[in-house]
């Protein structure tokens, strides 16, 4: 028997005040529906971090993102893990902890991860809330359908120089740091803001976490009638607005 | 003179709304009322006993409990029944009587303006979590502003759940705390202790956290439930009662001890208060049985995963056909991802059709829940779709305007 591929939710006690377990419960699916064992995990804060091939990481209050970038920090599992090649997808407050660093409720910069090259501050403006659009840079992910998700957050992020944008915004707000990028992606990590849980709305980003985890594997196609359907709807009501929201 | 005239003006403009067919006109008639004398709130309230009704979820219900069991006393009792819960919702209530007792529905973020302006003698808080995270605070600046408000106010008796730590923190600043052990089934906004940001660990018995020392306080009054869904309300000084409502749900037995509790503290007896509210058959609308041309439907409303998690219980032994509807609109939260937090997997053996505004977020969270369903946009055809080959009574879930959407329908 094969190892089953396993699927770390990321302190879910934490990190999860936006749906955002839902892409740990995405990726088991999509990896079962093709025949695969997976072992699906809620990895608790007050626990050792598990050995796992894909880590999704959540968004969260600002008190609790600050303690759980403490642990991840002191735990060190998920640092050693992604320099191994493990796929991790972080988003929002996750985003922020898995880059370099990031602002605490008082503003002051707290250490992050730094598996991806990017710094986070509070933005001037007021929080960056609604519906967001992302063209994919093939640079980064290679090919992939526009992203369509939903945002939330008050922070500017600024990539470093070792790191791509994950995409351009279209519609939105993305990274806040006057570029117009939205996410990060280095190696197998992809940092984004969008929630909706972004891999329920995105399949196709789902597959491509899942390809690194099981090895570059050509996956077979699912019936994704249902993602389908919501994706053409948000593309058709949300991409009429066809604009870029700028915090003034 | 500016608080008659203001006053005046609200009633009038509600009439006139009245009269024109839109609605109870409670909030054009408070707005414009509120703009001829901004301190109008605190002048409708002068003189008058006022409690304030907050929490995420139940606070319509327990408005509404509590209500009816002040008017046990005798006394009129006025109440913004129509669910304005803000400003102009109560200053339109309060300005059409001389009631002297007045209940409010408050909305969580409004809460420390509307202590300050009522001086309210009693404030409920009923429970905190995560709801609409697009348009309000996240939940524990929400408590934090709780918290300073009832510093601020030395004379108000709080009815406090002592079963959800974020509410025990906001109310462990006031002097006078009524602690009811109301429980709390969702505990995913609470992990994080909001005294020291160390971890709160729930038990059987209650909760702690291992860091401060921050733990549930002992409460003057528990509900205790059966496994048959009966419960009663038991007291540390030893008297109990059972809980007989017409209302269904360990959450409304929950409400309903509450209003009891403060009931009492506002001088009426508790057992007197729960009596009263065994009448209360529905609350603006939750739980209305009615008909769709042959078909009915039981109507329930459930907006975040807080309340989903209590309905589930509900309806999941059930096997009626289940008709769920969501939308996103301002009133709901623009932001639907909070269906992945609700466990839908326990409606694996439901016949579920799914429907309203965002029936596709629904329909693919329920795909990944392995729950078969159908989909139908439009919600009166979905639940008559839904009775086709079954008999009986057709339930509904729908989160705010998709509940509203149905009560309203023709």
């Amino acid at each position: 028997m094969t190892k089953p591929l396993c699927i770390a939710v990321v302190y879910p006690d934490l990190l999860g005040t936006y749906g955002d377990g839902g892409n740990g419960l995405v990726l088991a699916r999509r990896a079962e529906w093709r025949g695969h064992d997976v072992a699906l995990l809620q990895a608790v804060s007050d626990r050792p971090l598990p050995e796992a091939d894909i880590y999704c990481l959540g968004g969260g209050e600002d008190g609790p993102q600050v303690r759980a970038a403490r642990t991840l920090i002191d735990d060190g599992t998920l640092a050693r893990r992604a320099g191994d090649g493990a796929a991790v997808l972080a988003v929002c407050a996750g985003f922020q902890i898995v880059g370099r660093t990031f602002p605490g409720a008082d503003g002051e910069p707290h250490d992050g991860v730094g598996l991806l090259d990017v710094e986070t501050v509070k933005a001037a403006g007021p929080r960056a809330v609604g519906e967001v659009l992302v063209e994919v840079d093939p640079a980064s992910l290679g090919p992939l359908p526009t992203l369509t998700g939903f945002e939330n957050h008050g922070g500017a992020t600024a990539l470093g120089k070792g790191t791509a944008a994950l995409g351009r915004v279209v519609v939105g707000v993305g990274n806040g740091a006057g570029d117009g990028s939205e996410g990060a992606a280095q190696g197998h990590v992809v940092g984004t803001y969008l929630h909706g849980p972004v891999l329920a709305r995105n399949p196709a980003l789902a597959d491509r976490l899942l390809s690194w985890a099981l090895g570059d594997v050509t996956l077979d196609a699912l019936d994704d009638e249902a993602s389908e359907s919501l994706r053409e709807e948000r593309l058709a009501t949300v991409g009429g607005k066809r604009r870029r929201r700028r915090r003034t | 003179m500016r608080p008659h005239l203001a006053s005046a003006t609200t009633r009038a403009v509600n009439a006139t709304s009245r009269r024109l067919g839109r609605g109870q006109g409670t909030v054009a008639g408070g707005r414009a009322g509120l703009r001829l004398d901004p301190r109008l709130l605190e002048h409708l309230s002068a003189g008058r006993q006022v409690a304030l009704v907050t929490g995420t979820n139940g606070k319509t219900t327990t408005t509404r409990l509590l209500t009816v069991a002040l008017g046990a006393s005798g006394d009129d009792v006025v109440s913004n029944e129509t669910g304005s819960n803000m400003p102009p919702g109560h200053v339109a209530a309060l300005a059409g009587t001389k009631a002297r007792r007045a209940v409010l529905e408050t909305d969580e973020v409004y809460l420390p303006r509307v202590l300050a302006a009522t001086t309210a003698s009693a404030v409920l808080l009923l429970n905190l979590s995560r709801d609409q995270l697009d348009r309000t605070n996240e939940v524990r600046m929400i408590a934090g502003n709780w918290r300073a408000a009832l510093a601020a106010a030395p004379h108000t008796h709080v009815v406090a759940n002592a079963d959800d730590p974020l509410v025990v923190w906001s109310a462990g600043v006031a002097r006078d705390v009524h602690w009811v052990g109301a429980g709390l089934r969702w505990h995913h906004d609470a992990v994080g202790c909001p005294s020291c940001d160390g971890r709160i660990e729930f038990t059987e018995d209650g909760w702690s956290c291992a860091g401060c020392g921050f733990a549930r306080p002992d409460p003057e009054a528990t509900l205790v439930s059966a496994a048959d869904g009966s419960a009663r309300g038991e007291w540390a000084d030893g008297r109990s009662a059972a809980m007989r409502l017409s209302l269904p749900g360990r959450f409304n037995q929950s409400n309903a001890l509450m209003a009891a509790v403060a009931a009492e503290a506002s001088g009426i007896d508790a057992f007197r208060a729960l009596a009263a509210m065994e009448g209360v058959v529905e609350v603006a609308g939750r739980f209305t049985v009615r008909s769709f041309g042959d078909v009915r439907a039981r109507l329930m409303l459930a907006k975040n995963p807080a309340g989903w998690g209590e309905l589930l219980d509900l309806v999941a032994g059930s096997t009626a056909p289940l008709v769920v509807s969501i939308n996103a609109r301002i009133a709901d939260g623009g932001d639907p991802s909070w269906l992945w937090d609700v466990p839908y997997e326990l409606l694996t053996e439901r016949a579920v059709v799914a429907t309203g505004d965002r029936y596709r977020d629904l329909s693919v969270r329920l795909h990944y829940g392995g729950v078969t369903h159908t989909t139908e946009p439009e919600p009166v055809l979905a639940v008559t779709s839904a009775a086709a080959g079954s008999e009986g009574v057709v339930d509904v879930i729908g989160n705010y305007t998709a509940f509203y959407d149905l009560l309203g329908a023709p």
